[in-house]
Order: structure tokens, then sequence, then C-alpha cells
């Protein structure tokens, strides 16, 4: 069907931008007002206390289906996981079940105040313990914090239970060890939890260069943070021996859990030796991006390590009931509230309606598909590290750029014109022209067979047509911004033209 | 139930495609010691009819604030929200999209955020905001922490009027190394709000002193406060501005549409919780943290921010700029560890302001603050509460309760009532510094539009007959 759909230059179809909100409406349109009101209203600026707005207020006045038009506009411009495949490595763009959207709008769950009492909650407390249950049995790591609100938060809570632990036992560290191919935040998380990050090479084989690590591994050292498995794609073989390095020093073992929809119900990272990791419930559990977030990043941990987890958690009395309680240390609140729960009912909706069987499916039909998808394409672009992959694999735009000076960035952009979201690119650097491919489970073997169809015939442009490729996209309603300019001059609010 | 549509036929084609004959082979490079064997110990999974009712039933245990006549408030507030808001929100492009990392199939996501960002620099009289973060409690760290590095200084002082969860997540945060919270003042008893000039009895517990010290990055402050009293920005801005810190102000998104904005009186950061703004309470998460500076800071500003520039063809188009300041390009130098921002939940705020626009904004505080003023006023005139200090307020406030506010609560709670948040609650978490027997009694009550006068006058009546 893609096939049909006009995608060469000139044909920009008409659905590009139009107004802003701002834009619209006039100064008399209403949508919702306040209803009249049935108490006397003294002088405003008295209860104030004198500060009544003088400032101007740019707001828009719209009606109802101004605003419905607008935003139907704006969605029609945007490309989710219901538009097409949405390959995106190491972001687990999976089908979002929309049992799980009914579940957290239900009113039980969405009127909860987090300052009911307890005996008012009772059903959302039993679901959060639920979850960290579930959480606990597919990492291995039986302490469970809900709070944090995403994977990056999760990793500095973490980072944060290592420093509280190390503390309590009197051994200030310094630094934490993180491999070339780790995700931008591990750097920025143990940065902002007041150590020194070192970085260390990976070896040919895309891992952990176990003498590499050894050499850096001394009593300074709080911790190593890894992915597995890891950015290329690949579980890293040698886990046990490098845990038990990181021991040997007395440091902790932290796992990335962005990748842990590779390995649901096949092996854990307690059982690997982690101390601590954190979990995408928005990757992993199905849960939605929602254009960015809200996301969710439980951490899980050792019982050693339990105590000084951020609090409030979800705990069961003995005598059936549940509450809200404080591990004995706790490091104190990362957030305010018990975290995005919102997300943790859509994220125990899907372990419920999966259970032990179906996600270690997930895990089983995630891998296969990323090697299928591997296994078509690799004769035609480079994949530098060539074993069997996980849920995700890394190939390079290398040759295509050398022999025709197509560059990744173009590749991806002409796949928008055939009805797929570019993979990740440029990600981990140490690939040149990296395409970081994840089809997730939830995708059709039509979907992937369609992915490979296209690549291949973009392949084939990229050597018959070289600017077809650079000149893409030629279908989206905008097409190659001027990215430079807008970080150059930045416009980042609307501003009313003065009449 | 499973969300996989490969067949197992087309399984047993892919394996063979692949070249392995099971697909364990797959996994062959776990080492064997933690292979695991056997299926997770977790329930069986179920049929959609089976989680549905199952689900219902959990909600069925809890009795939701927003079914009970409540007055609960203290960060989380119980507006009505427009129908619009979750038709907007629910449109699948808008919420199966990940981060608008590919401009060109993702302006809906990004037009939307940049009209977020505009409505909070409206609201908040910034410059410019970012694309949300997580909470208001997280905004408000960011804002130390942004005010650490533009003044190169590593001391905050957080006022003791903060919300007890926002000053103890950033007490956690300071733990962490990059700032130092400064001793905290104390609370000024005439009006429940920071202690900012003292007298003999009072010295070394007022903000003036506190800033004498000198070296301080940033004064946090609350306004209205946890206790629902306005602070006098005014004098705290003159005080912060002389020691050469920065003023961070947190607030209430509602009130700024009759609010003269923390802007005015020179906060050099606002930030705040925007749950107020079209978003569910849900047990107090997901909401987002709003967060404005001024434009010379801009490239210390944390999160996410969208830009307006145009496309190669010359039309206006949007993208994700300035981020050289983001972990994924700065890694370790980055100014914050934050990779996502709370873009569904900052969509609903920008819709639920698009739906009651400027008029209704001002509007519904309205309606907020004088039904607060017309129940505070019975409430004291019941006999059962007295003032523990006269101060200006929005839509919330204190009053100490005459007898056990935890029975009360369990005897209104039978009534319907969410007979408002036990201060001593929030306290046993992180204490103000207010006197513990005063706090032992005090209740905040918040009023929103959704109240009546009739509900008001039951719960009067009601509480008075206790």
């Amino acid at each position: 069907m893609t096939e049909q759909l006009a995608h060469s230059p000139g044909t920009a179809p008409s659905r590009g931008p139009r107004s802003l909100i701002f834009e619209l409406g006039a100064p008399e349109s209403r949508c919702v007002e306040a209803p009249p009101l049935d108490v006397p209203m003294g002088s405003l600026d008295e209860m104030l206390g004198g500060r009544t707005r003088r400032a101007a207020l740019t707001l828009p006045n719209v009606t109802e289906l101004e605003i419905m038009r607008h935003y139907s506009h704006l969605a029609s411009m945007n490309f989710g996981v219901d538009s097409g495949m949405y390959p995106l490595g190491s972001c687990t763009m999976k089908y979002n079940p929309r049992i799980n959207e009914d579940a957290c709008r239900l009113e039980g769950f969405a009127g909860l105040h987090p300052y009911q009492p307890e005996d008012t909650t009772q059903g959302a407390l039993e679901l959060m313990v639920g979850l960290s249950d579930a959480l606990a049995e597919i990492t291995g790591l039986p302490g469970v914090s809900l709070q944090p609100a995403a994977g990056a938060h999760g990793e500095l809570a973490a980072l944060m239970v290592f420093r509280a632990a190390l503390t309590a036992r009197g051994d200030a560290r310094k630094k934490v060890i993180i491999p070339d191919t780790a995700h931008g935040t591990n750097p920025a998380s143990v940065t902002m939890c007041g150590w020194d990050a070192i970085t260390i090479p990976s070896n040919e084989r895309g891992e952990v260069d176990l003498d590499a690590l050894k050499a850096v591994l001394d009593t300074d050292v709080a911790a190593f943070m890894l992915t597995n498995p890891n950015t290329v794609g690949l579980f890293d073989e040698n886990i046990l021996q490098i845990t038990e390095a990181v021991h040997a020093v007395g440091a902790f073992a932290y796992c990335d859990g962005a990748n842990l929809n590779a390995i649901l119900g096949k092996t854990r990272p307690g059982d690997m030796g982690f101390d601590a990791m954190h979990i995408n419930l928005h990757k992993t559990f199905a849960t939605p991006h929602g254009g960015g977030g809200p996301g969710s990043g439980p951490i899980c941990v050792t019982d050693e390590l339990a105590p000084f987890l951020p609090g409030p958690i979800a705990v069961e009395f003995e005598d059936g009931g549940y509450g809200l309680g404080w591990p004995e240390q706790s490091l104190g609140r990362v957030r305010a509230g018990y975290g995005n729960f919102g997300v943790l009912v859509r994220a125990y909706a899907y372990v419920r309606a999966l259970g032990g069987f179906g996600l270690r499916e997930v895990a089983e039909q995630a891998v296969l598909s990323a090697n299928y998808l591997k296994v078509k394409l690799e004769a035609t672009f480079e994949v530098p590290y060539g074993r069997t992959c996980m849920h995700e694999f890394v190939m390079s735009g290398a040759r295509q750029k050398r022999e025709y000076g197509v560059r990744t960035l173009d590749m991806a952009k002409r796949l928008l014109d055939y009805g797929f979201h570019p993979p990740t690119i440029y990600f981990p650097m140490l690939v040149e022209e990296g395409m970081m491919i994840e089809p997730t489970e939830t995708e059709p073997l039509e979907a992937l067979d369609s992915f490979v169809k296209v690549m291949l015939t973009i392949a084939e442009e990229a050597a018959d047509n070289p600017e077809l490729v650079k000149g893409a996209p030629y279908s989206t309603p905008v097409r190659r911004l001027d990215e430079a300019g807008a970080a150059r001059n930045p416009d980042l609010r609307y501003r009313p033209t003065p009449e | 139930m499973r969300y996989i549509p490969v067949t197992c036929e087309q399984r047993e084609a892919m394996l063979r495609a692949v070249g392995v004959s099971t697909v364990d082979e797959l996994f062959s490079v776990i080492p064997e010691a933690v292979r695991l064997e056997g299926e997770l110990a977790l329930p069986d999974g179920l049929t959609e009819i089976e989680l549905e009712s199952h689900m219902r039933s959990l909600a069925s245990r809890n009795r939701p604030a927003g079914a009970l006549v409540s007055f609960l408030g203290a960060g989380t507030y119980d507006h009505y929200i427009p129908s619009v808001v979750d038709h907007v929100v629910s449109k699948p492009e808008f919420f199966t999209a990940y981060t608008p990392y590919q401009p060109e199939v993702s302006q809906g996501t990004l037009q939307a955020i940049y009209e977020y960002q505009s409505m909070v620099c409206a609201l908040t009289g910034m410059d410019v905001a970012n694309a949300s973060m997580y909470d208001g409690a997280t905004a408000l760290v960011e804002g130390a922490l942004m005010a650490a590095r533009v003044t190169k200084r590593q001391r905050v002082i957080c006022s003791p009027t903060v919300h007890p969860e926002w000053q103890n997540t950033l007490v956690t945060y300071a733990e962490a190394g990059r700032i130092e919270v400064g001793q905290f003042a104390s609370v000024d008893m005439a009006d429940g709000t920071t202690l900012l000039h003292g007298d003999d009895a009072t010295s070394g517990h007022t903000l003036a002193d506190e800033l004498a010290s000198g070296d301080v990055a940033a004064v946090l402050i609350q306004t209205p406060n946890f206790f629902g009293s306005f602070e006098d920005l005014e004098e705290i801005a003159r005080l912060t501005h002389e020691a050469g810190a920065l003023l961070v102000v947190a607030t209430n998104p509602i009130l700024l549409g009759i609010m003269e904005p923390p802007s005015s009186y020179g906060a050099d950061i606002v930030v705040g919780e925007g749950q107020p703004l079209g978003n569910a309470m849900s047990f107090g998460g997901p909401g987002l943290g709003f967060f404005a500076c001024k434009d010379k800071h801009v490239r210390q500003m944390p999160g996410r921010v969208v830009g307006r520039t145009v496309d190669v063809d010359g039309n206006r188009a949007f993208v994700l700029t300035l981020s050289t300041r983001e972990q994924h390009i700065r890694r370790e130098k980055a100014t914050s560890n934050i990779c996502s921002n709370h873009a569904l939940n900052a969509l609903a705020a920008t819709v639920y302001l698009s739906a009651v626009g400027r008029e209704g904004l001002a509007g519904i505080a309205r309606t907020c603050v004088a039904k607060a003023h017309y129940l505070r006023d019975a409430l004291l005139a019941s006999g059962k509460f007295s003032a523990p200090w006269e101060s200006a307020f929005g839509y919330e406030f204190a009053l100490a309760y005459d007898g056990d506010v935890m029975d009360m609560h369990e005897a209104m709670l039978e009534r319907g009532f969410l007979a408002g948040v036990s201060v001593a609650d929030v306290e046993a978490e992180w204490p103000t510094g207010i006197d513990s027997d005063l706090a032992e009694h005090l209740v905040l009550f918040a009023v929103t539009e959704k109240r009546t006068k009739r509900e008001m006058d039951a719960f009067v009546k009601e509480v008075a007959s206790l």
C-alpha cells in the first residue's frame, strides 16, 4: 500500500502546519466556564492581599469545535505506534493495549487523591504491591520502589541508593564506570549524584572489555553501570565475570533496564549479579510514550540495598490490609506522591494479561523478530557485530555513504516517505552511520517483510539516484527543518503581534 | 491474552530464515548458570474479560475523592476537567508517539509543546519555559540546581513553608552532592509565612539572617505556600537579590489566572505542579512540573525545549532545540539527566487552558477563592475551628480544629466528606518547624469550583454537630 503513495519530489501533501491555537477564536469565544457563583463575592483584591493580576495574560479564547479541529490537525501530523511500524532501537515502541487505557481512567483510580485515608485506597495500594512483587520476580531483585517517574529518574534514584548504602558503611567513593556504549542519561545521572563518570571503551565484539574494566576498578569506584543486553543489542557473555570483578572492589553493579524486553522470563538481572536496576514501564510493559512522557522508572534492588530505597512504598500488612511505609533507612523522597500511579495501573494490567508464560513469549518473539530483520538486511547493509542479537541490532550505513554519498540520516528521512518511522540513528556513537533497529514483538510478519523491502528499495535508490534519497522526505507535512537556525535564534514562545 | 500477531506457522518460517531450529538457540549466549529454567512465578495470564473485571474490582475497593465531597488539596487539586481534554489526549497519534526526535513526523507533538511553553510563559510572566518536568517537586529541585550553575554557588535556602514533600525531595538531591541546603528559617506565626526579619527572640532564624552568611545560590519560596498563605514576594525578592542569589518561586497555576505573576516581583525561576490544569489526580501522579525562567539563563535551563523554525520549503515548523544542554549530547556535562518530559500531561494542560481561555481561567480561580473564603468564615463561625494566623490566601487555608483531627476525619468520612488534610500527617514526614501542639490540630482545606454552597453548608453543619 505504501508503494502506491506518491513519494518523489514535489508531492508534499497540503496538510502542513496551519495556525497556532493563539491565532484562533475571538475575544468572546468560550468553551468551558466556571459555574454561576453561589456564595457572596467580596473584593477580590482584598482577598488576595492586593495581588490581583495586572499583567496581561495571553491565552486563547476559542470554542470546543476549534479546539477539536486544531488538535485533530496536529495529531494528523504525528506518527505513533498506531500509525505504523516504529523500529526505534532502545525505545521498545510496542503496541499499547487499549484495556490498559480504560483501566487507568476508572474513577476508582483516576479520582484518587494522594492524601485520602488508607482505608479508602486499598485497591490502589494492592495494585502497587502486586506490581512491585511482579517486578521483583521478573528481575530477581526483591526490593522495589515505584517512585521514580522515568528511566533517568530511576537511574539517579538507584545511584542515590548506592550512595546511601556506602555512606552507611562509612565508605565514601568518587567514581562510576560506564562503557562507551551507554545511554547519555547514565553519565548525566552520575554527575547529578555528585560522582565522576569514567568511560571505558568496548571491545571489538561490542561488549565490555573486561581488562579495561579491571584496570579502572579500585576502591574509589562506587558502581559500574551496564545495559545488558547492551545498546548494540548483544547479551554480554562475560556478565558473571563482570559483576564479580565489580563486587571484588566493593562496588555495586547497576543494570540499565532499557533492554529488559529481550530477557523477560529467560534470565534475570538479579541472577547475573546486578545489585540494582531501573525498569522503563513505558518500554517493556507497554505503557504509552505519550510523545515524550509520562513514563515510569521503578527501581529494583537486592535485599542488602532495600532498606535505603526511596519512599514511601506500598506494603502489605500481616492482616491482609495495605498501606504506605518507609524503608528503614530510606534515602527520602525523589518526588512528591507515590509514583506515576496512572502508568503503574497500565503496567500492572499488562503483567496480569500476560502472566509468566506470556512475558516469556514477548522476549522470544522480540528476539526472533530482530534476528529475522538482521538476517534479511545484512547482505545490503554492514552489520558490525554479526552474531545473534537480542531484541535489537545495530547496522551501519557506512557502505552507502562511502559508495554513494548517502548518509544514514538521508535513508532515515527516506523511510518516512514509505510510511515507517526511522530507527534510532547515530547511536551508539561507536558505530559509524549507525541505525539501531528494534521491531518489538508486536509487529506482524507482514510489517517486518514490508520494512525489509523498503530498506532494500532505499539501498537501491541510494545507488541509482542518490539525490532522491538526499532530498527526502517528500511526503511529510514539513521536511528538513532548519535546526541550526532554531538553536541560533531561539523562538520558544508565541508573542502576540501588537495591534 | 497475548499481543503478538505472528502465527505459529510464521514463527517456524522465521526460525528457518534465521537458521535456528528453536527459539532457545537464540538465547544460547546467556550463560547457563543464569538461564531461567521454567516460568516466572506470576499469576496466570487473563483474558480481556477477566482482566477488565479484575481491574474494576480493584478500583471498586477505593473510595475516590472524585466521588466524595472532598476538601483535600496540599498540592493535588480536584478541579473540573473539561470533556474535550481527554478526547484530545486520547488521540493515538499523540499518546502512542515517542519523543519528537524526527520533526517531520512529529509536528503535532512539537507544536503542542510550543503552545504549552507559550502558555506557561503567559501564566508566569517569564520569558521562556521548558517542555515540562516530572512534577512540581522535581521542578523545584531543578530550579535550585540551575541557580547553582548560574551563580556558581552551592548553598540554597528553602522556606519552611514550602510543601514538606518538596523539601524532602530537595534534601534527597542535595545529599547527592551538587547543592547544599542551608538551615531553614522559621515560620512567621503572625501570618503563616516565611519569617523574613526578626527581633532578638528570633535572631538566627530569619531569611535575612540566612542570607547574611553569604554565598547563597537561591532562595526557594512557594506562594501561596503549603499553609495556603501568600508570601511577601516583593520583600523576599529584594532580600534575595541583595545577596546576589536567584529567587525560585513555586506557585499554583490556576491562581495565576487572577494573581499578579511572580515575574512582576522579580522571580528568576518559576516552577509548580501543573496537575490542576486538566490532569486527573490519579493518586498523585502523573502530573507535570512546569518550569520557566529568564531569557538570559536559557542555556542553563534543564529539560526539553521546542523552538520555532522553518523547513526547507519555508514553512513554519517546530523542532527540539538547544539540545547541546542535554544528556544525549553533553553526557556527564549536561544541565540535567532528564530526557523525558510529561508531554501528554503538558498536552492536557494546553487543551485545558485553551478550553477555559483567559476569562474562564480567571472565572474558575475567582470562584475557588470566593468559595474558600466562604467556607473559612463558616467554619470559624461554627465554633469548632480557630484561626492560627491571619493572612491573605487563595483557595486553600489552615484552621485549628478544637478536638482530635483523626476522629473528626473518620466521622466526616462516614458522612461522605474528605475533611481536609491533617498538617501533622504530612509533617510526620518532614516538619515545617511550627509548634507540634498546633500542627496536631491544623487542618488544610482546599475548595475548588466543583464544591457547591449546599455541600459546604452541609459539611459545616455536620462538623459542628460532632
